[in-house]
């Protein structure tokens, strides 16, 4: 029954992620899940929710404050400890490797927090997958405007068709062991370093 | 030589990050054949993990914190242990420029006289709670920090009883700046250079300065994992050796400029270096101190990366009198010997380095540079006392753990 499964607070500043593990909590059937973005007045929201587990991102720079809380504050009614299954090394590191960490209060059975933990890892793992397709994708799109440019650089001033332009960088970049766009970068900077016109053509 | 060992070590961006950084990009480490990589870390909370699961295999740490972690005062209990000390003072602690106002009009404040800003917060204390207005709320970053046991003790020493007459919350040091402008603190005692960044941005004043404090005080060391030293005691030793040299390096008066503009990079501290190196050469003191023999930060002279067991008693001393930890011999011994003076003086040994043949001392009972006993040459420590004249002498821990435990009763 999802009544009994525990609640859970999720402290995350990045809303994207925290939308995707909160529907990766919904769908495993936990109703009682809240997000906070902004850790200003944590401390009451804490004492009012009584959460049974907090999950936050390594990256966060609160987790110092919140770990005082969890120890110290007179707000927070039961004591909130680390999850850290001494037996369970792999999990630990399987969470700081995807950048999460998660406390839990005091007496709940380590088999009702682990899937909990283990969910938070894979939608962190998966929100950096996607983080880092978005750069891939970015840097891709980036590298063909480097080489489109110096391809209308070559056929401007080499007089060149656009397929013998890139046949061109293709060659120099192969003999020079070197990616394409990085020989269309030297060419643009070679070219604006000798003022060469034109080169300035391809504004983003 | 051997082959070069990797080394991943985790820094807070803080100034006295300083020796990690020189040792890394004016090539000490490299010359004692570490491959030394920084990374720059959001909480001292994430160096502790990374150091658990040998991700780190050394960091820049809180003084407090080894010991913390060696008593289980924080998750993941685990050894760590402080083999050398990465420099003296450093920090101070700042107030809103209303606050500041408001102490002023109580009494003159001498930034160098701790006495004075505290009997000013003392009026000011008193004042609001006739007119019953809430406590006032300072910032540390860390329970277990040096910040937090010396804004307690100047705040005890000045008859303000922290957790009562005024609240003590943490945040994070890039965050103190900001904290103080939005009103969440009205003061804060954080390393460099965050103090600089808030009186930059118009929105504190430094009310006391750390080294007047507890004058050539402890603040950050080399924290290492117990069993990675075990195991690595040549790398260790080598790390040691890079880092003493970086501290050479950013003790010498002529590097300090250069320094700064290291330390304002990007991926270091991402503040302008004219504001770093004010905290470096000291000359954040000049505004408030002309005459001053007080050392802002100290990252070299005066054995200031010595890993004094007294510092590490004392900071276990503050931890019982806050209710961190109770009061047992085995937990004092811990204590002492989470800081590893031996270490540092075999790594140090081939440099023929000047160090102190001592590894523990009286704390306040140097009232100015003084010759001691060292290895070999002479070396001169700082003045060590505390500013109300108080002395700890780790010999009498009991004694003086039950004196301050006596004074909050």
């Amino acid at each position: 029954m999802s009544a009994s499964l525990p609640s859970v607070l999720v402290v995350d500043e990045n809303a994207v992620r925290a939308a995707i593990i909160e529907a990766g909590l919904r769908e495993a059937g936990h109703e009682n899940v809240t997000i906070v973005g902004d850790v200003k007045g944590i401390a009451a929201k804490i004492a009012a929710l009584e959460p049974d587990v907090v999950v936050i991102g390594l990256e966060n720079p609160n987790r110092d404050m919140l770990e005082n809380l969890f120890q110290m504050s007179r707000a927070v009614k039961r004591p909130i400890a680390m999850f850290v299954d001494r037996s369970d090394r792999d999990s630990m590191e399987a969470a700081i490797n995807a950048g999460v960490s998660a406390y839990v209060v005091d007496g709940l059975k380590r088999e009702r927090v682990k899937p909990i933990l283990d969910l938070a890892i894979s939608r962190f793992n998966a929100y950096s997958r996607l983080e880092r397709e978005l750069e891939d994708a970015r840097s891709a799109l980036q590298a063909r405007k480097i080489v489109d440019r110096a391809k209308g650089l070559l056929m401007r001033t080499r007089g060149l068709s656009e397929d013998a332009a890139y046949q061109l960088l293709r060659k120099a970049a192969m003999d020079q062991n070197r990616k394409i766009a990085e020989v269309a970068e030297s060419l643009i900077l070679a070219a604006d370093l000798l003022g060469e016109k034109g080169t300035d053509g391809g504004n983003d | 030589m051997a082959a070069t060992t990797d080394i991943l070590a985790g820094i807070i961006p803080l100034t006295d990050s300083a020796l990690l950084v020189v040792a890394r990009e004016c090539g000490f480490a490299e010359e004692e054949g570490i491959g030394l990589t920084l990374i720059r870390e959001t909480s001292w909370a994430n160096i502790r993990d990374r150091i658990a699961i040998g991700h780190f295999q050394a960091a820049h740490m809180l003084g407090p914190m080894p010991i913390a972690a060696t008593l289980g005062l924080t998750p993941l209990r685990q050894a760590v242990i402080a083999p050398m000390a990465l420099g003296l003072g450093g920090n101070a602690v700042t107030v809103s420029a209303s606050l500041f106002e408001q102490m002023r009009a109580m009494g003159p404040i001498d930034v160098l006289a701790p006495a004075t800003g505290g009997a000013a917060l003392r009026a000011v204390v008193e004042k609001r709670r006739s007119e019953g207005m809430p406590p006032l709320q300072f910032g540390v970053v860390h329970p277990h920090s040096g910040h937090n046991f010396e804004l307690r003790y100047w705040l005890a020493s000045s008859s303000i009883r922290p957790d009562q007459d005024v609240d003590i919350v943490i945040t994070p040091p890039p965050f103190m700046p900001d904290a103080l402008a939005s009103g969440q603190v009205v003061g804060f005692c954080v390393g460099e250079p965050w103090n600089s960044v808030a009186v930059a941005s118009g929105a504190g004043r430094i009310a006391i300065v750390k080294s007047a404090i507890w004058r050539s005080g402890p603040e950050k060391v080399l924290g290492v994992h117990a069993g990675w030293a075990e195991r690595n005691g040549d790398a260790l030793a080598r790390l040691i050796r890079a880092l003493y040299r970086a501290a050479e390096w950013c003790g010498n008066p002529k590097n300090h400029a250069a320094l700064a503009h290291i330390l304002a990079r990007p991926d270091y501290l991402g503040v302008p270096a004219s504001l770093i190196v004010k905290a470096i050469d000291g000359s954040i003191l000049e505004p408030f101190a002309p005459r001053s023999g007080i050392v802002f930060f100290a990252p070299f002279a005066g054995a200031a990366t010595f890993p004094w067991q007294s510092h590490a008693l004392w900071f276990y001393s503050q931890m019982v009198r806050w209710g961190q930890v109770a009061h047992t011999a085995a937990h004092a011994e811990a204590a002492r010997h989470s800081y590893r003076p031996d270490l540092y003086r075999a790594a140090l040994k081939p440099l023929a380095a000047s160090l102190p043949g001592a590894s523990a001392k009286v704390e306040g009972a140097l009232k100015a540079p003084s010759p001691v006993g060292a290895t070999s040459g002479t070396l001169v420590l700082g003045p060590d006392g505390f500013f109300d004249d108080a002395i700890f002498d780790p010999d009498k821990l009991d004694e003086y753990i039950a004196a301050q435990r006596a004074e909050a009763d």
